[in-house]
């Protein structure tokens, strides 16, 4: 299997054989000096996260991978699992080593659970080889990975969410501040990283941070995994370097004929053919990836319900603007489906949707609205005055 | 010796807690455990294992009726979860839904008499270039179309049926 | 790889309802332990760590709140504390940001105005019910922000129709989820306050709701009727039972004898419901307003409250002498059993220390049994035309006058327990300003009350009753000989629980009253009296989990525990809201009581002494006291079908 190209070009443990070499100051150095953003989509430099950790003083550290992608469009990370999960275990032991970490966890979504019997095998090898337990690489590190499977929730993404999940609440975001580098797992410093940047972090390791900057923008460094899904000719997961249009993209999965791409998934940004020119890069459109195309004959509210319908499900309901906000927003959309919402209740939405923005606990709220603000946007003269959903050309 | 259900239950739950553990960082696993087992978490259960963690057995539900794979309704022996998010929407779930409604003449969110199938919803499952998908317990299947609905049901009744007189669960892994 | 950490026990509530705030500098005064941040441009110095909200509090800045309580952990989820700090994308939550920098803080931008007004037109349009046919009329935190943030339509709508079926199956406390904001005071309260875990948050989204256990009615759950729950609930949606409409029935029919018992702590309260500040006693006034509104007799519940100290008391005495002398086994140590949710905590979560509790009613429930005979016998009423009533700060007294042994009069000993929101209403309703009432005494035969019963309403009031009459009836010696004024102060304050040991060096003769049961008091020379307090079932699970283990509680010969946080003076029948501080200011109201009273020793009560030689002839713990002012308990247990 060669899905990514890059990936597969890496050698086993030279990253890790690296790390190992060196004082963990160093290793974060590294991290910070290629520039790498978290790959979940919130791009918080992963050096800054590392050090944080790395500083906290703490009878126990952890290292959690979040694998619980659910953002709607995103599969990169199953594909990473699936095919190179040791790169992926490599990155927990290096960031381990960096912090002063002994356990790693894994935190596995349960839709993917028939996953876990390859990764129980990985980790069962790395054991063997001494990667992982009590002297890894025989030195005087212990760590170890365990999988927690997740049941079912979006929100436990979001990282508070998913450490109170592993304590065994419900997943509902934490407030911030303090964080979880500093208290986050049973109130100890806890780095969260999503699988790509984890898979990333062994390869800068091995390659140097050099190598990685010299891809990406100046603000977004790097090779970025993309899923691909949608109305395009091949869907599937892709590596691009970040700063890539929207257009040269399309053209890359056959998707030229689009009249809107979503990106960064149902909480990213709905963007109309007329700004394809606009680069994927942090400075820009941000994205954890996920990459959508709606081809000439779909109707955006029916997109826009879809969406809708999905984050009032997985709203963790805790806080009064997502839990009720994305309800209204819903109900508005059916409004505007069945040609019965004015303009100034539209308007109302609109506000409500920033106030949502401004005012939730969580991402998740914070960019559930965002979707509906840009398709209103882009697409207004299509929502009003309907007289049944299916009128759109 | 003859057990009653109830000392089964409590029996199987604290071997479960003594594996473990009797920490409350153990409860999502236990649920999943106790959910697998038996198709559903009883109040029965939620109390046993409210007891061997030290906590309420109303915080053990609340947890339970958080997470979509967990949850107190009973489901059938096989579960399936057809994705309903975007990518699989615009890829025709619809008819697959419709398919699988009528093959199992139920609707979403209710269980076959025969208690072997559970119809629910999924939100995304990671399959979005190859929609539409669904998942029959832990095991998934992409690009399923009406006709393909028949041959996945047909699977699982054989399964269902070879092991059935084995008195064994069953897991399409 | 299961985790062991001691962290896992001691946190009950989820951490994302958890105060997860920075720990304070051990010295403010260090470099490094103040920042000084601005706040609407006026500039403050604070602790590190300090939330906005409070920040915001001292330089005079009002930060609209609903989620956060004085009493409980952040939550955070409300968000209508929204303010804007300076450089962050997104507004936050004042009562959940510390301050660990020197942010620049706006208060009411137009932003955060307008995210306000969403917040609360979010809340109305998912919150059922009309102001005026609500009990929280002019007493809602919903209704206040609704008015503060200038709400002029239901910009999102209002629903018409209720969605949820209101819960009335318990004696105490009512839920009506259609009118809950799912500010989850009430989780924090059961969870995390009170430990007793009766609600949760159930179902995920829109679809969450506040239940509880499997969405079963109250009255069939683990429930303590404490109702510190209802005093935290922002609106309607949690409030006790109302009884009124039976009590005014019983008024209005003029062939009842309806007579009023009123307990200390609604007296140092209820005023708080015509706007007195907390801690204005009113007992005086209340009685004149209670003879107004038209019951037949008012008592003093602190006539029973002396009762309680002389049958409890013996008791204890009775168990020392079992264990000591006759060397018996004995269960030690004794509990108190006033309080009818701890009594109820104690049949759930340790049955098995039943006997332990003792066997005396509580104060309400014995004046009950005694008006329905005694009284009625001495004034030729028959005891079936007799209504009473009892003015309790505590929504579990409902519980305890229903509780189907509570018959020992021959007939329902106690027919109504009423809150003291109840009664204010009642007063209200007949015209009456309470704080305008000319002041009159109790009616006789129980006129005369002591200091001792009137602080059974605060937290460690019944353990220095008890001690004050212990001391002088074993040792023989003045209480005022060994703590000053009679007043005993280690046992008064409000830290969770308390321990204290009192060595007894003398004896004294036996009291006349006592000298069938104990010949002398030579076993208890020498011993030392082991005693504690706590108050708050999370207190009294703490105690209880070191008795379990054998730990110092186990040494202990009695404690007092109370359901309620701060004892009765901050119970669930209480006026709305509360607070520590309206909680210490009742208190203090209680103890000036105490301290004004000529007699402050429950065995000097003439009263009671009167009752055991005319009618409890036996004495105490005798075998007519035993039928009437004595009590058996029910093993719940935690498990429920």
């Amino acid at each position: 299997m060669n899905t990514i190209p890059t990936f597969s070009s890496m050698t086993p443990e030279a990253g890790l054989k690296k790390a190992f070499g060196m004082t963990r100051p160093d290793i974060i150095a590294q991290i910070n000096a290629s520039g790498l953003k978290g790959r979940g989509g919130a791009g918080f430099p992963t050096g800054v996260k590392w050090n944080f950790a790395a500083s906290a003083k703490a009878d126990k550290k952890y290292i959690v991978c979040n694998a619980d992608e659910g953002e709607p469009g995103t599969f990169k990370d199953r594909v990473i699992l699936q095919e190179y999960a040791d790169l992926v275990f490599e990155g927990m032991t290096i960031a381990a080593k960096a912090v002063g970490a002994k356990e790693g966890i894994l935190f596995l979504r349960g839709e993917y659970t028939y996953l876990r019997p390859h990764l129980e095998a990985v980790l069962a090898k790395r054991r063997e080889k001494k990667l992982l337990g009590k002297n890894v690489l025989s030195a005087d590190i212990e760590f170890d990975i365990r999988i927690f499977m997740g049941a079912g929730a979006y929100i436990c993404g979001e990282e508070t969410a998913l450490i109170e999940c592993l304590e065994g609440f419900r997943g509902e975001p934490r407030n911030r501040p303090p964080f979880p580098v500093n208290t986050g797992f049973l109130d100890r410093p806890s780095v969260v990283n999503n699988v790509e940047t984890l898979a990333w972090a062994a390869c800068i390791l091995q390659e140097g941070p050099e190598w990685f900057k010299s891809k990406g923008t100046e603000k977004s460094t790097g090779i970025k995994i993309f899923s691909i899904s949608g109305d395009c000719e091949r869907p599937g997961v892709y590596e691009f370097p970040l700063g890539i249009t929207v257009a040269d993209l399309l053209k890359k999965v056959g998707g030229t004929k689009a009249r809107a791409v979503q990106i960064g998934g149902a909480s990213g940004q709905c963007v109309p053919a007329s700004e394809f020119q606009r680069c994927i890069a942090f400075e820009d459109i941000p994205t954890g990836g996920s990459v959508i195309v709606f081809g000439p004959q779909r109707d955006m509210l029916d997109v826009l319900h879809n969406f809708l319908e999905f984050f009032v499900d997985e709203s963790c309901g805790q806080c009064t603007p997502c839990r009720l906000g994305n309800r209204k927003l819903l109900e508005g959309v059916e409004m505007l489906k069945a040609g019965t919402c004015s303009m100034a209740y539209l308007r109302e939405l609109c506000a409500l949707g920033e106030s949502m923005q401004l005012s939730s606990k969580c991402g998740l709220g914070q960019s559930s609205p965002c979707a509906f603000l840009s398709v209103v946007k882009h697409f207004r003269d299509e929502l009003m005055g309907r007289t049944n959903s299916l009128t759109h050309a | 010796m003859l057990m009653t259900e109830r000392d089964r239950v409590t029996n199987e739950i604290k071997a479960l807690t003594d594996k473990l553990g009797h920490n409350r960082t153990s409860l999502v696993p236990i649920l999943q455990d106790v959910k697998r087992k038996y198709h559903r978490i009883d109040s029965f259960a939620m109390q046993v294992i409210a007891d061997e963690l030290g906590i309420h057995p109303v915080e053990v539900h609340s947890v339970a009726s958080f997470y979509s794979f967990l949850g107190d309704h009973v489901q059938g022996k096989y579960v399936i979860r057809l994705c309903r998010t975007i990518s699989c929407d615009m890829q025709n779930k619809e008819r697959v839904a419709r398919q699988l409604e009528n093959d199992l003449d139920i609707s979403f969110g209710e269980t076959t008499k025969d208690g072997k199938f559970t119809l629910e919803w999924a939100n995304c499952m990671g399959m979005c270039d190859q929609g539409p998908a669904l998942l029959v317990n832990d095991r998934v299947f992409t690009k399923v179309t009406p006709e393909s609905v028949h041959e996945i049901l047909q699977e699982c009744r054989s399964a269902f049926g070879q092991h059935a007189a084995e008195r064994k669960e069953v897991h399409l892994v | 790889m299961p985790e062991n950490s001691t962290l896992e026990t001691s946190r009950r509530a989820p951490a994302s309802q958890q105060s997860q705030t920075i720990a304070a500098p051990a010295n403010a005064q260090a470099i490094g332990g103040q920042v000084t941040l601005t706040i609407d441009g006026q500039e403050i110095k604070v602790p590190l760590g300090t939330t906005i909200l409070d920040a915001a509090r001292i330089v005079g800045a009002h930060i609209p709140t609903l989620c956060h309580h004085p009493d409980l952990c952040v939550a955070g989820v409300c968000r209508i504390c929204s303010v804007e700090v300076e450089g962050m994308r997104t507004l936050q939550a004042a009562c959940a940001f510390p301050v660990t920098a020197p942010i620049k803080v706006k208060t009411h931008t137009e932003k955060v105005r307008l995210a306000r007004r969403h917040i609360v037109d979010l809340m109305l349009s998912d919150h059922y019910g009309e102001c005026y046919t609500c009990r929280r009329n002019n007493n809602c935190e919903l209704q206040s922000l609704a008015k503060e943030h200038g709400v002029d339509f239901f910009r999102f709508g209002h629903p018409e129709k209720p969605t949820h079926t209101i819960d009335t199956s318990s004696y105490s406390v009512v839920r009506d989820l259609n009118k809950c904001v799912l500010c989850r005071r009430c989780v924090r309260t059961c969870i995390d306050l009170q430990e007793v875990g009766t609600i949760e948050v159930v179902g995920r989204s829109d679809d969450s709701h506040i239940k509880p256990f499997m969405d079963k009615p109250l009255g069939e759950v683990v429930c303590i009727n404490c109702g510190q729950c209802i005093n935290r609930c922002p609106t309607g949606a949690l409030h006790a039972q109302d009884n009124t409409d039976e009590v005014w029935a019983a008024i209005d029919n003029p062939k009842k004898h309806v007579v009023i018992q009123t307990a200390p702590s609604p007296r140092a309260a209820i005023g708080e419901c015509f706007g007195l500040p907390a801690g204005t006693p009113m007992t005086f006034e209340l009685n004149t307003a209670l003879r107004r509104a038209g019951f037949d007799r008012v008592f003093d519940t602190n006539f029973t409250a002396d009762l309680t100290i002389l049958e409890e008391g013996t008791e204890l005495l009775l168990r020392l002498k079992k264990a000591l002398l006759l060397r018996e086994p004995a269960a030690f140590p004794q509990f108190t059993s006033c309080s009818p949710g701890w009594v109820k905590y104690l049949e759930h979560f340790y049955p098995e220390y039943i006997p332990n509790l003792s066997t005396a009613k509580s104060p309400q429930q014995m004046f009950g049994a005694v008006l329905k005979t005694y009284y009625a016998e001495k004034h030729g009423i028959d005891p079936k035309d007799i209504v009473t009533v009892a003015l309790m700060p505590c929504s579990a007294k409902k519980f305890e006058c229903n509780r189907p042994e509570m018959d020992d009069s021959g007939f329902k000993d106690v027919d109504y327990g009423l809150t003291t929101r109840e009664l204010a209403k009642m007063i209200r309703e007949s015209g009456v300003n309470l704080p305008d009432m000319p002041k009159s005494d109790f009616d006789n035969p129980f006129g005369t009350a002591t200091g001792s019963g009137v602080i059974f309403g605060a937290t460690g009031g019944v353990m220095e009753a008890a001690l004050r009459t212990v001391i002088e009836l074993v040792c023989g010696v003045k209480v005022e000989d060994l703590f000053a004024h009679a007043d005993i102060m280690p046992v008064r304050g409000f830290e969770g629980v308390r321990y204290i040991e009192l060595p007894i060096t003398a004896v004294g003769p036996v009291p006349d009253v006592l000298k069938h049961l104990f010949p002398s008091w030579e076993f208890l020379k020498g011993a030392t009296l082991k005693v504690a307090v706590a108050h708050g079932t999370a207190n009294a699970k703490k105690v209880m989990e070191d008795i379990k283990k054998g730990g110092q509680f186990s040494k202990c010969h009695f404690i007092e525990f109370m359901g309620c946080p701060g004892g009765c003076i901050g119970g669930g029948g209480q006026p709305i809201p509360t607070s520590p501080e309206i909680r210490a200011a009742r208190a203090k109201a209680i103890y000036a009581e105490d301290a004004a009273y000529e007699i402050r020793k429950s065995h000097e009560n003439p009263d009671v002494a009167r009752i055991y030689s005319e009618f409890l002839t036996d004495g105490p713990c005798g075998h007519k006291s035993h039928e009437l002012l004595h009590t058996h308990y029910t093993p719940r247990g935690k498990y429920i079908d």
